[in-house]
Order: structure tokens, then sequence, then C-alpha cells
């Protein structure tokens, strides 16, 4: 179990205990959090579930495999802490997360 | 607000509805006994055991009564009467609609063959399909495919994972025939092949044989019998476009919508499998069968329905597993007068373009999403592309995008 805290574009804030071994994009989805839309379920073929990751948080979130850097390459408003959100796998380790939303993941 | 249909298209335009802030009550009616799920891990990660039922639900069961809307499951609407603004369900029960979406998908299609209702004949569309074709795969077992589309190319892998031989049999010259060029056909039909997937392509089938009521094999037009356990029938799903047809919207193999996935009646609208929309990227009208399509239009109808501005268009993807592949495909391939391939198919990364003199048209990427999204982009943005530095691999396709 970890609490992450999602913050959409506009600011809106949103703490979530979210189960381990599930995704940080299905803690948003299944709590009806807006802002991350997962259009494929997690298959790592969309990346419409993009998300910043705090700059203290990017080295527990682990590496962004060749086929997500992939993806991020071309998705709207990519900075240096972009991931897509589906890739990071939930653990206590990440017990208080910070992600944001970017503005659009269309 | 009444939405008949609880599948992808229909869960999402609900939790949409709530998520734009609409107050008013919303009924979402569906045939099947269990909230929306997601359908495309029914053939891939879930048949293999690699996700569980909780994992397919779009939201958990407790969201439907937080944000108030009212789940309606084992039963499907029946007719719409326009006039009255009612639907009747299947039970029996009237219910009234302010406005009503139509969100009733596709049907896997069956064939009309001698012995088509044998038991171990089966169709991939439900979780309930799913669960019954898993119980019957394993070690030892033998699948037959009877049509090389996405769904039965992707069980065939599912069944090789499990164990299980698969053998694919196809009427046309080549799998995908429908849906893909040949230069994938002949990449796929080459690595389901190298992990024992077995094909009889140009084999029309006459009849499933049985014994003692459970299907043992397939009887081709040449008189030839490929034995199987089990059967699975992949040839096509069309719409649930008949309440509509009975009601009078107008269908064209899907019921006919806008852009705002609205049909000519203003308090009809129509997403996901069951419509026929407008593509304007292409100029044309056609159905789509897709996750993408279904959130596409579920964004549209929930905008058009809360007064939002209308969500921006998509170029429409889909996207396929077969084992350790990534396939994603954009766009449609209409209209299209030349075929570019960029990087070799023999090392199982290459992405095929569709071309219309310098406009893609479509895109097909195996294992290479750098070509499947910057292809994506350059399809809606509608930007003319040189093809000598679209087929060079050394040259990156941000700097073909560039």
């Amino acid at each position: 179990m970890a609490k992450i805290t999602y913050i959409e574009h506009n600011g809106a804030e949103h703490v979530i205990d979210v189960k381990s071994g599930l995704s940080v994009m299905e803690g948003a989805v299944k709590n009806n959090i807006p802002g991350i839309d997962a259009d494929c379920g997690g298959a790592c073929a969309c990346a419409t579930c993009h998300v910043y990751v705090d700059a203290a948080w990017q080295d527990k979130t682990g590496e962004k495999s060749a086929m997500e850097e992939s993806m991020l390459d071309f998705a709207e408003n990519v900075e240096p802490s972009s991931r897509l959100s589906c890739q990071i796998k939930v653990s206590d380790a990440l017990d208080g997360l910070v992600v944001r939303m970017p503005e659009s993941q269309h | 607000m009444v939405i008949a249909g609880a599948g992808h298209a229909g869960g999402t335009v609900a939790a949409l509805l709530r998520q734009y802030g609409f107050e008013g009550p919303v009924k979402l009616v569906g045939e099947e006994p269990i909230a929306p799920y997601q359908r495309p891990p029914l053939s891939k990660a879930w048949l293999k055991g690699e996700a569980d039922a909780d994992s397919l639900a779009l939201k958990p069961t407790s969201f439907y009564a937080e944000v108030n809307i009212d789940l309606i499951l084992g039963v499907r609407v029946s007719a719409i009467h326009r006039a009255e603004h009612t639907v009747e369900l299947s039970d029996g029960r009237t219910l009234p609609y302010a406005t009503l979406i139509i969100a009733t998908g596709a049907r896997a299609r069956s064939l009309p063959i001698p012995g088509a209702d044998l038991d171990g004949v089966l169709t991939l569309r439900s979780a309930a399909d799913a669960e019954s074709l898993k119980a019957r795969l394993g070690p030892g077992k033998r699948l037959a495919v009877i049509g090389g589309g996405y769904i039965g190319l992707e069980a065939a892998a599912s069944a090789r994972a499990l164990g299980a031989d698969a053998v694919v049999i196809e009427r046309e010259p080549r799998i995908l025939a429908r849906v893909a060029c040949a230069v994938l056909s002949d990449f796929f039909t080459e690595y389901h092949r190298s992990r024992g997937v077995t094909f009889e392509v140009n084999a029309q089938v006459e009849a499933l044989e049985g014994e003692g009521g459970h299907v043992t094999g397939v009887r081709l037009a040449d008189g030839r019998v490929v034995f199987c356990d089990v059967a699975l029938i992949g040839v096509g799903a069309p719409p649930n476009d008949e309440i509509a047809l009975a009601a009078g919207l107008e269908c064209a193999g899907g019921v006919v919508v806008d852009e705002h996935a609205r049909t000519a009646d203003p308090d009809i609208f129509a997403i996901g499998d069951v419509s026929h929309r407008p593509l304007a990227l292409y100029e044309r009208m056609f159905r789509l069968e897709s996750v993408a399509n279904a959130l596409e239009q579920a964004r549209q109808a929930a905008a058009a329905i809360t007064g939002r501005p209308p969500p921006p268009q998509e170029v429409t993807w889909n996207w396929s597993d077969q084992y350790d592949l990534k396939y994603q495909f954009a766009g449609v391939p209409f209209d299209v007068d030349d075929v570019l391939v960029r990087g070799d198919p023999a090392t199982a990364k290459f992405a095929v373009f569709h071309l219309k003199g310098d406009l893609i048209q479509a895109v097909e990427a195996v294992n290479a999403p750098a070509e499947f999204m910057a292809g994506r982009q350059l399809i809606g943005q509608r930007r003319p592309i040189s093809r000598a530095r679209l087929a060079d691999t050394a040259i990156s396709m941000k700097e073909v995008a560039a």
C-alpha cells in the first residue's frame, strides 16, 4: 500500500491509498481521478497516462524501458520527469509519491 | 439518461458524464452479469492467466453506487419507443429517457454450418467466452481457430503459451487479409509458425465434426478434417444495431451518427462498435471496431450532452499483443497508392506505412513505437513526408517528423 498524491493540471489534488502491485495509472483510473486516460488499459500502447514524477521520486520509480521511452518521445509536453504511469508499479517504497498531470493526454 | 449497453463504451460514457458534471439520473443497462470491463485482455494477458477479473474491471464495483450510476445488469434494451421517450427492457420493464446512448457493441459472427452447435465450438467476445476457452486449453489439447484475424491469432499465441497446439484455418490466401497488408501477413505467419502454430489458408470450412456431442474436428471443402478439441470461430463481429433499426434510426452496417456521436434523433447517441461514424481525415463514413474508437466517441457524446467543447479529433488506432510482439497500428489505409516498409521484418522491428502520394494514411508498427507514435501524428497533421527519408532507418522518426 502507498499513499499517492495525484495533482491535476488545474492544481486539484487527490490523495489515494493504492494497493501494492497495481500501477500508478490503475490507482488513478479505478478511483475515477480525471486527467489520466489510459486508453489502452496499461499495455504501454497509447501514451495517454502521461505524468510528471516529482524529482525526489525519480530514483524510486525505476528506469524507463526502451518502449516507454519511445512512446514518450512523441507525447505532448514531455519533460525529463515524464513517465507513463501504467509502467510504474506501486509498492510500499512509493508511499508518499507525488505525480502531476499534463494539460491533456490527447 | 439511459445507456443501452454496459461494455467499454457504455461504462466509459457513464463515468465521463459524471466527471463532466452531469447531475441527472444515469441508468446503465447491460446484458452481461458483470460491471463494465476491458475486452482486449481476454484474448491476450487474461487468457494466458496474467490478469485477473479485478484488473479487467473498468472501475471497482463500488464506483457506480458512489457516483449514483444505476447499473442494471443481466438485461438488455429490447426496444426503443422514440415518440414516448422510453426503452423497453428484456425483462418487461420500461424506462423513460431524456437522452439515450446506444452502446450495444457488436457480437461474434456465428457460422451457419453443420456442427456449429457442438460442445467445444466457441466464440470469443465476453469474459464468459474467455473463461470457457481457457478452461479447455492446456497441454495435450488442440485448438483450431477458424478465421485468421487478430482475435484468432492472439488466441493461438495464448494457446501456445498454455501448452496447447494451435492451427489457424483461413478462407483467404493469407491471414489478416481484411485488416493488414501482405508484409504483415507474411511476418505474422512466419512468427507463429516458428512457435509451433500451423496454418491452413485458402481453406473453406464445410462443417464441424463431433462425437458424443463434442467437437472433434473441422471438415474442409477438400474433404480433409483438421482434428481439434476446441474450435474457436473468429470471423468478424456484426453490429448490434437491431433496436436502432427497428426504431427507425438510419443504419448502414452500424447506427449512423455525426461527429458528436449523435444520430438524426437529437436525443439519441450511438457510440463504439455499433456506430457508423464520420472519419473526417478520410472524408467518409466507416464503422471502427476498437477501444480507441469507443473512448473517443464516449468523449464526444459526454461533451455534447454536458455542453463542453468537442474533444480534439483523433487518429484512430489499435494494438495487438502476440508472444513478445507489440503490434500497433494507426489510421485506416483508404485510397492508398503505395506501401513503404521501414526496417527489416526479419528483425521483428519494423513498420509499414500506407501512403497516398506524400501523405501517410495508415501505419502498422511491430515493436516500433516511435514509428507508430510519429506516424499517428503525421496522419493527423496531414503533413507530406519525404519517402526517401521515411525509408531510411538511419534518420530517426523524430527527424522524419520534424
